[in-house]
């Protein structure tokens, strides 16, 4: 395995991921666990982990700085990673992540556990504009979690099940826990599960479409995120916004990768 | 007033309260945190214990209003010469919601009002002030009962339920000004003359309630005073062109307080002076509101009062300074319109072309204008839940400026007055990625 150079850790609202890369940064290393409330044991555990597999591991107790690779913290629990040279926001971090993945600017769309974002990107990979979910969790995976667990569907069957039917009933609410009421009366009037299913990625997709429209769609459209596993997501948001969706190799580990190739950048350049 | 009265009032507003007003200025100095917690940020401005002179002193007299003067309360948009000309003592509800928003006590004084059936999509001001009204709860000691209401459509449609709320509450007249709205660049003669009637109007029943009549010489001068404190004003945030600017916008936004509820005293005049004074010594000597300026941002919208200083702050520690405001700047931009030799129109055109009544292409030309006079790198536009005519239009705004300057420019969801609008770590993010966005 080629030698970390840098790291870059992201800790979600549903999963944690970290990502080591080497001088020329390509991902040689990375885990991605679901995200335990005590950050900072995960974290902890995360490290201790990169020092099994890297020839030159992160030290917490230096601040990852002098001796270690410089280990960069992104997501919203970025505070809580103590160890970290830097703390970057997931905008700029996505932003770098996908170019590198993809070497091309346009609009990405990262949908997160509990966060939905859309991040417009230059030819050169700068951000040029973005845009966040509101204070709510519609637009969001936690949306189709919440709603899909009433119907006793398990998460990595979401899209199959989805995908099996072009019968659709239309979910009004955008808000988690009233769409959640709306999929309960649905059950209740005898509605089958994959019409609901659909209805309700729909809603999702609509609500991310809005975002997308806030920002101004700048093609090539580039979807991340752990949603992005399942297979309606970018079947729907190419439905309805008529672009062709790109998904890079690695769509959960974008965020990460984009904060160690910050790292990358901290290094002093061999002349 | 008798004797005893007229004693304690001079001793409590004139002695007492100034005193110990300065003796916790000075103990603040000598113990605690002097202004910011951050290095970066200027100390505050010699004169800020001015401005809290003049606000207590105003507060104080408010102890004693009823029973010295007639009171009157107004919006922050009426043509509040026509009382002060008629020795009114003057409340502004939404300044006292502001000064309950800084204080960190709107909430739950605003609760006692949803409490009442008053739902929570009412502006936060108005909420604040009806909690003041049901429960007497105000961090100013009390507010005197008004004797009349003036309440002006030019900044929203809201005050004139408001204000019907008031009118009921203290069964007291309600004049209403109404201003129609000036969709291009300039208001017709009607209706401008339309609203001088509204004036005239207005007058006598000021005058009735007042038990006095008004002379022209008094208005005149009280006229006069408002033109030069606006004036005044308007040098103050345009000194800001300066790099590094003297005084942030967040500075500005406590300094306002005078220009608001003080207009047409001569002590705002006096004020303001001493405050360019200030402001052009900062310049001579290069002292910029935040140190080693490096990015200066444009604030759109009313100030989210109760996270003020964490703005700055956080702005600060990143060299970012908030140079100019649409809002402040509305206090300054009515300077042109008080045309004193022509008598009550100079009021009218004032009251017509308040930023609020103007389309949102004066908005967007204003902000235009903010961005090349300033030189300024990016835009945030607070959403503000509770301002919707302020609000509306910030979309399409946004993308202009972003596309036509190619500037950065951020759209906060929060609200003035009501925390509870205000997702810290939301806004802590967005405002985080803005300021990598401006770094890179």
């Amino acid at each position: 395995m080629a030698e970390v150079c840098a790291l870059g850790i992201d800790v979600g609202s549903t999963t944690a991921k970290i990502v080591g890369i080497d001088d020329k940064g390509h991902i040689v290393w990375h885990l991605l666990e679901q995200a335990d409330p005590q950050v900072g044991k995960q974290v902890e555990r995360f490290l201790e982990l990169a020092r099994e597999v890297t020839t030159t591991p992160s030290d917490p107790k230096d601040g990852g700085q002098k001796n270690g690779v410089p280990l960069i913290a992104t997501g919203y629990g970025r505070k809580l990673v103590l160890q970290a040279t830097r703390k970057v926001t997931e905008i700029t971090c996505h932003a770098r992540g996908i170019y590198r993945e993809l070497g091309h600017g346009g609009t990405l769309v990262d949908i997160g556990g509990q966060d939905s974002k859309v991040i417009g990107i230059s030819p050169k990979g700068e951000v040029i504009d973005f845009s966040m979910n509101d204070k709510c969790a519609a637009g969001t995976g936690r949306f189709l979690e919440n709603t899909a667990s009433r119907l006793g569907v398990a998460l990595d069957r979401l899209g199959e099940v989805t995908l099996s039917t072009e019968e659709e009933v239309p979910i009004s609410s955008t808000c988690t826990v009233f769409a959640e009421s709306e999929v309960i009366s649905l059950i209740a009037h005898g509605v089958a599960t994959e019409p609901i299913l659909r209805g309700l990625h729909r809603s999702l997709v609509k609500r991310v479409v809005a975002m997308i429209r806030s920002v101004g769609l700048r093609p090539p459209l580039m979807l991340s995120g752990g949603v992005v596993l399942n297979p309606a997501i970018p079947y729907l948001l190419q439905e309805e916004t008529g672009e062709q969706v790109i998904i890079p190799h690695h769509p959960q580990l974008i965020g990460a990768l984009g904060a160690a190739l910050i790292g990358l950048d901290l290094l002093p350049k061999e002349i | 007033m008798n004797l005893v009265d007229s004693l304690r009032y001079h001793w409590n507003v004139n002695i007492l309260g100034p005193s110990i007003l300065r003796f916790s200025i000075w103990l603040r100095e000598q113990t605690a945190r002097r202004g910011w917690k951050s290095g970066n940020l200027a100390p505050p401005l010699k004169v800020s214990w001015r401005n809290k002179d003049l606000v207590t002193r105003h507060w104080l007299r408010g102890h004693y209003a009823n029973q010295r003067s007639k009171v009157a309360w107004v919006t922050s948009g009426a043509p509040v010469e026509l009382l002060k000309a008629l020795d009114y003592y003057i409340v502004y509800p939404e300044n006292h919601a502001a000064i309950c928003g800084t204080a960190r006590v709107a909430v739950d004084i605003m609760s006692e009002a949803e409490e009442a059936g008053y739902s929570q999509d009412i502006c936060s001001y108005a909420r604040t002030d009806f909690g003041t009204l049901f429960s007497g709860m105000t961090p100013v000691g009390k507010l005197p009962r008004p004797d009349l209401l003036l309440a002006c459509t030019n900044i929203c449609q809201t005050v004139l339920f408001w204000y019907r709320v008031l009118a009921r509450h203290f069964n007291i007249p309600l004049i209403v000004i109404d201003t129609p709205f000036v969709y291009q660049s300039e208001a017709s003669e009607h209706a401008v003359q339309f609203v001088l009637r509204q004036l005239e109007e207005a007058i006598p029943v000021a005058e009735r309630v007042a038990g006095k009549s008004l002379e022209e010489r008094r208005l005149e001068e009280v006229g006069r005073l408002s033109k030069l404190a606006t004036e005044l004003w308007l040098e103050i945030i345009e000194r800001n062109q300066h790099r590094p600017a003297p005084i942030s916008v967040i500075d500005q936004f406590i300094q306002m307080a005078p220009i608001v509820e003080m207009r047409g005293d001569a002590a705002t005049v006096d004020f303001y002076a001493a405050m360019l004074k200030e402001v052009d010594e900062r310049i001579a000597k290069g002292i910029g509101a935040v140190k080693g300026e490096r990015k200066r941002l444009l604030w759109d919208n009313l100030p989210i009062w109760y996270r003020l200083r964490y703005i700055a702050e956080f702005l600060g520690e990143h060299g970012i300074a908030i140079v100019a405001s649409t809002y402040t700047n509305a206090w300054g931009e009515l300077a042109p319109f008080y045309k004193v030799e022509r008598g009550l129109e100079s009021f009218a055109l004032a009251c017509t072309y308040v930023i609020l009544n103007r389309g949102t292409g004066h908005k967007l030309k204003t902000m235009q204008r903010m961005i090349e006079e300033y030189r300024l790198d990016g835009v945030i536009l607070h959403s503000d839940r509770s301002c919707k005519p302020y609000s509306i239009g910030q979309m399409d705004q946004r993308d202009r400026l972003i596309r036509e300057h190619e500037k950065p420019a951020l759209l906060l969801e929060a609200d003035h007055n009501d925390f509870r609008c205000f997702a810290e770590e939301q806004v802590a993010n967005r405002l985080a990625a803005f300021v990598e966005m401006l770094e890179r």
